[in-house]
């Protein structure tokens, strides 16, 4: 077991040198140089080429480009174009903390949600409520995000009064668990959807799939009563596949709290991001798609290692 | 649906000896695996009612001009924010222009990217797969490397960055789709490619001295056709809501060029959550319909292709 998980991580690092190789190269298809737009145009030749000794702009790209990781690695972003003197990984750990709470609760939310309705699909498959249940999830496969938030705010907020139209936490107010929830509620409902329409789809798969097997039948045999049959002897082998899927999404779930972060004005890292391109922010840019894929790789790294704790079938 | 039944069991009849005697026209054409998914597709009913609906909505888009009297970018200020009603169908937006007449346009945008990046990107993905499955060995490692890294960024992410480098246009929109769209279609023709490199045509194929890029795309391509069209229709939805999304955002198809994302705009004003509500259902909606028709038509064309389900 031990050696899989090493070997899996060693596996690995080619990817997460290929995402810096790409990511640099990305930024470096960006028109002019840095001293471009941070410098005052009348600057003098030889000011300018100090200054681009001092920052290493110099140095052939190879040379820049393992400074660059070597920084990174150091948790060294560089700092923000626009706010000037800020680290970006300042503005980084100042925000992640919110987008990383947002997309716990909504994930608890699609799990709580998918995984009960994904078992009575396919325990009555080709029924009404079978229909009924993945019809509604191509529904929320379907619906645009921020088309969807939109309309929940109107209704719901605007017009009804029931949330606030956004925001993390009613302003000038000292803390109190109930506004943090209440401020919580639509993001976290909007960023699950698109998930919790895939998942109950693969657990419904997935458990169609296991409810045909031999030891059910056993079990059944047995006189068990169905619960137990369904909950204890069927879900523990059904949802196993669901962990690797959980992996697949991560990707759209970080592109989806762009969006959410972006209509709530929810202030996390997605916000920071969608106010770093409209300001052509470079570093935050590339920082966060950085930070992004590699959570994304170290996702799918737990969700691999997990497949394995509880497949003992996998052989590694 | 009237379709003639499958001809799939031979007519059984047990005490009737095979008679030598020339047999009979055939009442009908043979079987052939198109005909057979054809069949399939038109007994599914949610399969046949998105295929109808993305000929209309296609059809809409063509004779936009036709369907509307008011042109997309033409103002009436006073009239902006009228609700729907007998003229002006949808309301009037923001700026006066009949939302009616955007939506038939914004069609076309839509569309447009759509079919566009999911062509560029089936193309460089069938390739890519093509000769990492054909080949096998360390070219297929180092390109399926490449893929892994590709897929490991969330797209969006990707895409608002080359936007924000490139300013946003159609045309590199459709490119910035294509480059990170051709991945998924990379692996799963590289799977078909695989398994039927192995196959015994392609062994007699080679045996006959034919050149491997006839073999690839004559030989082996057409065996893959029915999963690449599965994911290419799959794929033109999940585009047009990512096309949607950051035309939303102000990062995709810039005003005054309409399309459905960008319509909704100016929909998170107060005023407009106030006093419109109708106004941002539309173009929502429709991006909705689209994208379900897409995933419908996909979802039908995957079983019809499919040789273990039943029709």
């Amino acid at each position: 077991m031990l050696s899989y998980i090493i070997r899996r991580i060693i596996m690995a690092i080619p990817l997460l040198i290929g995402i810096s190789i790409l990511s640099f190269g990305i930024i470096h298809l960006a028109p002019g140089d840095p001293t471009a737009l941070m410098m005052d145009p009348n600057i003098k030749p030889e000011d300018m080429e100090a200054y681009k000794e001092k920052y290493g702009l110099n140095d052939p790209p190879h040379i820049q480009y393992l400074k660059w990781v070597g920084n990174m690695i150091q948790g060294d972003f560089g700092q923000s174009l626009i706010r000037q003197g800020t680290d970006v990984s300042f503005l980084i750990t100042e925000r992640l903390p919110n987008t990383l709470f947002l997309m716990l609760v909504s994930t608890f939310l699609a799990l709580i949600i998918s995984i009960p309705f994904g078992i009575l699909s396919a325990r009555k498959p080709y029924t009404l409520t079978d229909y009924s249940v993945t019809f509604t999830s191509f529904l929320g496969l379907a619906t645009p995000n921020f088309w969807f938030g939109l309309v929940l705010i109107m209704f719901l907020s605007v017009q009804l009064g029931w949330f606030p139209t956004g925001g993390i936490a009613t302003l000038n107010e000292p803390f109190s668990l109930w506004d943090r929830i209440h401020h919580l509620i639509l993001p976290a409902l909007v960023l699950a959807t698109a998930d919790m329409a895939a998942l109950t789809r693969y657990t419904r798969t997935s458990m169609l799939e296991v409810l045909k097997q031999d030891y059910i039948r056993t079990a059944r045999a047995k006189g068990f009563k169905e619960r137990k049959v369904v909950y204890k002897h069927g879900l523990r082998n059904g949802l196993i596949p669901v962990i690797t899927i959980f992996g697949l999404l991560l990707p759209s779930f970080f592109a989806g709290t762009v969006i959410v972060e972006k209509i709530f004005n929810w202030p996390g890292i997605g916000l920071l991001f969608i106010d770093a391109a409209f300001q052509r922010d470079y570093p935050v840019i590339m920082a966060i798609t950085v930070i992004a894929a590699v959570l994304t790789v170290i996702g799918n790294l737990i969700a691999d290692i997990l497949y394995a704790v509880f497949d003992p079938r996998i052989e590694y | 649906m009237s379709q003639p039944e499958n001809q799939l069991q031979p007519n059984v009849q047990p005490n009737v000896p095979v008679s030598p005697e020339p047999m009979a026209p055939l009442p009908q054409k043979p079987d052939t695996l198109t005909r057979i998914a054809v069949d399939k597709f038109m007994k599914n009913k949610l399969a046949v009612a998105g295929l109808i609906l993305l000929v209309f909505i296609i059809f809409a888009a063509i004779f936009a001009p036709v369907l509307t009297p008011y042109e997309p970018s033409s103002q009436q200020l006073l009239k902006k924010l009228t609700p729907p009603n007998g003229e002006h169908w949808l309301g009037v937006d923001t700026l006066g222009r009949d939302m009616y007449t955007r939506m038939l346009y914004g069609a076309r945008v839509s569309l447009l990217v759509g079919f566009a990046s999911v062509a560029a990107s089936i193309f460089i993905g069938t390739i890519v797969g093509a000769v990492a499955g054909y080949y096998g060995g360390k070219i297929d490692a180092f390109l399926m490397r490449v893929v892994d890294v590709f897929l490991a960024f969330p797209s969006l992410f990707l895409l608002i960055t080359l936007v924000t480098i490139f300013d946003p246009g159609i045309d590199k929109l459709i490119m910035a789709f294509a480059l990170f769209g051709w991945t998924a279609t990379a692996r799963l023709v590289r799977g078909e490619f695989l398994s039927l490199r192995s196959r015994e045509f392609v062994l007699a194929a080679k045996t006959m001295g034919v050149k491997s890029s006839k073999i690839i795309f004559s030989h082996i391509l057409p065996n893959a056709m029915g999963p690449i069209i599965v994911t290419a229709t799959l794929n033109v939805g999940i585009v047009i809501l990512a096309e949607s999304a950051l035309s939303y955002l102000g990062l995709g198809i810039q005003p005054p060029t309409p399309s459905w994302g960008n319509m909704l705009q100016d929909a998170q004003s107060l005023t407009i959550m106030y006093e419109a509500p109708w106004y941002p259902i539309f173009p929502g909606l429709m991006i909705l319909v689209t994208v379900l028709a897409f995933n419908f038509v996909g979802d039908g064309l995957r079983d019809a292709f499919d040789p273990k389900m039943k029709s």
